[in-house]
């Protein structure tokens, strides 16, 4: 199937091979420079007691890359299944419904029944609820509103993330304080708070979920054409739009636990990754994007904690820059 | 009684009042002396209905300023960058001058709050006329900009506390006596808006039919802008964010009886109130005696009701011109 999807699939007209040559150079350039930051991250500045700094670090780096990668992924998915690129899946609501769930949860066992449940457990139970609950309510809503009224669709989600915050808000506040103290740690986006027992099972789900999703490229270059189109191309649109999503919701699970709800970073990553990649092809689209968002946060994150000693704000300047960038594209006009 | 939606809304607000000064944690008269509960009543009780009343009528006539000038139904200073420029500029007062008196708060707040809301204005002047959604989402993202800065500095600050209790949810628990009255300023501001209604029912047909009309738009569109901003700023400062009232009730009342202003303002201001007043006795009451914020009891309840606004009418055309009602 993904065979005959790929062979079908017109070769896209805008991208000669000159374009495809450098955009495979800035892939490998990509990769050169996460390994100087990663390097620089690991080894900069190490003094005594290097051991245990080196252990520390690698687990942040491990951290950092997997959610560069994963949100990254996540709003080119989300961006191919909505058929438009200024949208990620946290300006929708996304990681609102994650929180939510969340908060639901840890109000419903307690503080001490929600410490008990083992961290995995945990884990994958809320981002199965959040993957059904994604799949029910972003499914419909990207079915019924076509292609055609994409503003509408837009605002619904962004009110529908006010909607899952405001309820979140309200539920924390009839909390105990103990049980509010946790969710408040949660739902402050921060890159340098990582929890390494969560980043045990995040990682393997991520890389699993990235794994997928590139395997499921040539299809998605097929349903990047539109429903007629790529029906016609006898591709089972609903079905991969569902994995689409399926995979979208789990990457958002990912990075909203570990570092919280960021709405922006994909946006950015994710225009950049395809600038560098040069083609629309999710073969080289997805590795692209993942490689520009694992050194935006490395990178980043170096920046502001090692130079500028600002540690907890990379996650609030890059919403400031990444809403500047929304802004100027959807003045520019690329929405329409 | 539905000819006039304003009567209704007079009658829903008259009983709310009522529960409004009957509910709380302290009883009043039965158990406690007389005496007692004439001072809960004239200092926490008579306050709060008030403060929630003019908060709701201001806010909803704001809203319909604010839709008049950007001549769309999609908008409110809550969604426009408004009511984050006046909590930036509230932040910025109280990091740099600890203990700065309650009317440079005020000023710098409705300073901050014009000087957004004008942003926002040239910004959208760039959009197309005919892409009416995009306007709400420009500002929304304008917000979150605003609001990125606000956690930047509060956090570098650590008046983040500060930012997120007092400024980011609205809420009336701590009106007393005393703690209240700028609203009154608000309600000043809105008042205005009632005097200019038609210039503003003109404005919203569009500069060149406003000025064919014999109007100035400039001048109206500078009133405008001062009313939106106290009346935000005001309303930030003393209680927090209040969100989507502006929103929703001016388009309910329009949907009721059509866009002539000065009939439909009065209705507005009322349902207005109505609505802020019924979120806040929910508050109260749910998890009684202890409250939860109006401003989180609106961003449910108003969400809902904005989505149904949202896919209810078919994509509206020309917004602001249409048969009155």
């Amino acid at each position: 199937m993904a065979d005959a999807a790929l062979s079908f699939a017109p070769a896209p007209a805008d991208t000669p091979r000159a374009r495809s040559v450098a955009g495979r150079r800035a892939l490998w350039l990509m990769a050169a420079a996460l390994l100087v930051v990663s390097g620089l991250w690991l080894f900069q500045g190490l003094g005594r007691g290097w051991a245990f700094i080196l252990e520390l670090r690698a687990e942040k780096l491990a951290g950092m890359l997997i959610i560069g990668a994963a949100v990254s992924v996540a709003t080119v998915l989300f961006q191919t299944v909505s058929r438009n690129r200024i949208l990620t899946p946290q300006i929708m609501g996304f990681d609102a419904l994650y929180m939510l769930g969340q908060v639901l949860m840890i109000s419903g066992l307690g503080i001490a029944g929600y410490a008990a449940v083992p961290v995995g457990a945990k884990f994958l139970g809320e981002t199965v609820v959040m993957t059904a609950a994604a799949l029910a309510l972003f499914g419909t809503l990207l079915t019924r509103a076509g292609s055609g009224d994409v503003a509408r669709m837009i605002l619904t989600g962004v009110i529908l993330g006010v909607l899952f915050r405001s309820l979140g808000g309200l539920v924390q506040r009839a909390m105990d304080p103990n049980d509010f103290a946790m969710v408040q740690a949660a739902s402050f986006a921060s890159f340098s708070r990582i929890d390494g027992a969560l980043l045990i099972w995040a990682a393997p789900i991520a890389l699993l979920a990235m794994g997928a999703a590139w395997r499921l490229s040539a299809r998605l270059d097929v349903l990047a054409l539109g429903r007629d189109p790529a029906v016609s191309l006898g591709l089972a649109h609903d079905r991969v739009m569902v994995a689409a999503l399926s995979l979208t919701a789990v990457l958002v699970a990912v990075s909203t636990a570990l570092v919280g709800p960021v709405a922006f970073l994909g946006l950015i990553t994710a225009g950049l990754g395809r600038a560098l990649a040069g083609t629309a092809r999710h073969a080289r689209l997805l590795p692209a994007a993942a490689l520009t968002g694992a050194v935006l946060v490395v990178g980043g994150q170096l920046l502001f904690e090692r130079f500028l000693g600002l540690a907890g704000t990379l996650s609030v300047v890059i919403e400031f820059a990444g809403g500047l960038v929304f802004l100027w594209l959807l003045l520019k006009g690329r929405v329409r | 009684m539905l000819r006039n939606p304003a009567i209704l809304f007079a009658l829903v607000l008259v009983p709310l009042a009522l529960a409004s000064l009957m509910v709380g944690a302290a009883g009043l008269g039965t158990s406690a002396l007389a005496a007692d509960g004439w001072l809960v009543l004239t200092v926490s009780r008579l306050p709060r209905t008030l403060a929630v009343i003019l908060t709701g009528a201001a806010l909803s006539v704001a809203g319909v300023v604010m839709q008049q000038l950007v001549r769309n139904r999609f908008v409110e200073p809550g969604t426009t960058g408004t009511a984050e420029g006046a909590a930036l500029g509230l932040l910025l007062v109280n990091a740099s001058f600890p203990g700065a008196p309650i009317w440079s708060q005020m000023l710098a707040a409705s300073v901050a709050a014009l000087a957004s809301t004008w942003l926002f204005l040239r910004l959208v002047r760039r959009l197309p006329v005919r892409e009416v959604l995009l306007v709400p989402l420009v500002g929304m993202i304008l917000a979150g900009i605003l609001q990125a800065v606000v956690t930047f500095i509060g956090w570098e600050t650590d008046l983040l506390q500060f930012v997120s209790v007092w400024l980011m949810s609205g809420e009336f628990s701590g009106v007393i006596s005393g703690r209240y009255e700028l609203l009154w300023v608000a309600g000043g501001a809105a008042a205005l808006a009632f005097v200019a209604a038609d210039r503003f029912a003109i404005l919203g047909l569009g500069t060149d039919r406003a000025t064919s009309l014999g109007l100035k738009p400039e001048a109206v569109m500078r009133l405008g802008l001062v009313v939106v901003a106290v009346v935000t700023a005001m309303v930030v400062a003393t209680v927090g964010m209040v969100p989507f009232v502006g929103l929703v009730v001016p388009n309910i009342t329009q949907r009721l009886m059509g866009d002539n202003l000065r009939r439909t303002l009065p209705a507005t201001a009322l349902g207005g109130a109505a609505l802020v007043l019924a979120c806040d006795l929910i508050g109260r009451l749910v998890r009684y005696p202890y409250e939860l914020p109006v401003g989180s009891v609106l961003g449910v309840i108003g969400a809902c009701l904005f989505l149904w606004l949202l896919w209810r009418r078919p994509a509206p055309s020309t917004p602001a011109v249409r048969r009155h009602g």
